[in-house]
């Protein structure tokens, strides 16, 4: 992004601070993402990461602080936090087509509305053919595709992502970054990315927010000013991609 | 590098399974040559068919093509002399660390004082001094994989077959494996197979790439690399290998 970013503020996050008994685990932490803006988020292994989004979820209530959509606390009722998972979810006794829509028909939207959505997920990703797939019927990443669907299909307010492509082979997860990001400019969705991958994180992010050892907080934020589609070997990515490990390494 | 004899020959090797509905090829007239004391990486796409490949080669599995030549011999069946690191650690959850990592040696009747000794050693390398007795499941992933390391140099093998050692390991935990195996590797030379997905990996770490196609496996392509160690992973050099390998690997969707 150049320049002051004009778009509004989407998700704000104030003092949030965890503690599981005496251990603290996130320390403090306040951020503000704007609408449509795609974050990474990195630190190093075991820092806490996956409490974060879990208090971004409310899978767990954090100890102080909060999260708010659109200055409202946030709240299940009234928002979509979508969420995938690093290891894929997807419900295996429902179509590619149905996992899509499945949480469409949860919050009861209209018939005409789901197939809609639906259709322009599976246009935006080429599933067209699978539709009527089941998720065992597809290889792993194919599976984690329909997951990746699922949540934009939801236009949710916060796109919560933790590590989807960890275990892929650099190919795949070059193709499915760029699938991502497709998805998001379509959709203009809010996205937080979680990886442990410093050259994902820089390929694919607007703003990277580096984490510190645990207890967790937030170390530094680095709006990454480069041109898509991305080149891993411009020398300004490996400038953002060097400055962002020397933060966090510990190996 | 300078040519040094030959571990193992592989020749015009091919898997075909078999059932009811017809027949599937796994990997299909695969020639590869192991030199001793070379880090060799055999690359390829997601389930394309390496850890076949690396069943046959470690005698797991009988191949329905083609042969395996070990020191120039050909080689049938398991084949004491290969060490295993399985993806998955295959570590025994009730055995503690350093009874996992002495096990080959007790079943080859070593007597204990000797066993534990060479076991201790072995632990010391991987960097587990301290947790000899601690259960596989008081520890994170990547120590885990340290005492499956540890197990499989410990039984004094010939090659060392590693088939994604590093593969459920975050990208952090994984570049410090990297390091510290290439670390093992220099100062207890050992003839290595090396596994991977990772094109990142497999430019850091190998004396050559074996580079796999999609299902069935062929040999696609073979790059010695020059560059020293410990390797630069942003170098232009580095990116530009990776980047060569990368175009020419197959996108299994």
């Amino acid at each position: 992004m150049q320049g002051e970013d004009s778009r509004p503020i989407k998700v704000e996050v104030k003092n949030l601070t965890k503690r599981f008994g005496d251990l603290l685990v996130l320390d403090d932490m306040s951020f503000n993402i704007r609408k449509g803006e795609f974050v990474c988020v990195v630190g190093p292994t075991g820092c806490g990461k996956s409490t974060f989004l879990n208090c971004l979820t409310r899978i767990h209530m954090p100890s102080e602080g909060d999260l708010f959509i659109d200055g409202v606390p946030a709240d299940p009722r009234k928002h979509n936090i979508s969420f995938v998972f690093q290891e894929p979810s997807a419900l295996p006794w429902l179509t590619v087509e149905d996992n899509i829509a499945y949480g469409l028909k949860i919050k009861r939207l209209p018939q005409e509305e789901i197939k809609a959505r639906v259709d322009q997920i599976l246009d935006l990703m080429g599933l067209q053919e699978s539709r009527k797939s089941y998720p065992g019927e597809l290889s792993v990443s194919g599976e984690q595709r329909i997951i990746i669907g699922r949540s934009f299909a939801m236009k949710p307010d916060l796109l919560l992502m933790d590590e989807p492509y960890g275990q892929m082979d650099v190919k795949m997860r070059f193709y499915l970054e760029d699938e991502v990001v497709r998805l998001w400019k379509e959709l203009g969705s809010t996205v937080i990315f979680i990886t442990h991958n410093i050259e994902e994180a820089v390929y694919l992010a607007e703003k990277v927010m580096i984490l510190t050892n645990k207890p967790a907080k937030i170390k530094e934020e680095v709006m990454i000013d480069l041109p898509r589609p991305r080149d891993i070997t411009d020398p300004k990515f490996i400038e953002y991609r060097n400055y962002i490990t020397d933060k966090i390494k510990w190996w | 590098m300078e040519r040094l004899e030959k571990r193992m020959e592989v020749k015009d090797l091919t898997k075909t399974f078999f059932n009811k509905k017809g027949y599937f090829t796994a990997i299909e007239d695969v020639s590869l040559d192991v030199y001793d004391g070379e880090f060799l990486v055999i690359l390829g796409p997601g389930r394309c068919g390496k850890t076949v490949l690396l069943n046959i080669l470690s005698g797991l599995d009988e191949q329905t093509g083609g042969t395996v030549i070990y020191n120039g011999k050909e080689w049938k069946g398991i084949n004491p002399e290969i060490g295993m690191v399985f993806q998955k650690l295959a570590l025994m959850p009730f055995k503690t660390v350093i009874e996992n990592v002495e096990l080959a040696l007790k079943f080859r009747s070593m007597e204990k004082q000797k066993r534990r000794e060479i076991s201790r050693y072995y632990i010391d390398l991987v960097g587990l001094k301290g947790f000899e007795d601690y259960y596989p499941k008081q520890l994170s992933g990547g120590m885990q994989q340290r005492v499956g390391i540890a197990r499989a140099y410990a039984a004094d093998p010939k090659l060392l077959i590693m088939d994604e050692p590093f593969g459920k390991l975050d990208a952090q935990t994984r570049y410090q494996m990297q390091e510290d195996l290439l670390k093992i590797w220099e100062k207890e030379k050992r003839t290595i197979i090396f596994v991977t997905n990772n094109i990142e990996e497999a430019c850091y770490l190998g004396d050559r790439i074996i580079l796999l196609s999609d299902c069935p496996a062929k040999v696609k392509a073979v790059y010695p690399i020059e560059m020293p160690r410990p390797r630069d992973m942003v170098s232009k050099e580095f990116l530009d290998l990776r980047t060569v390998i990368s175009d020419n690997t197959d996108l299994s969707i």
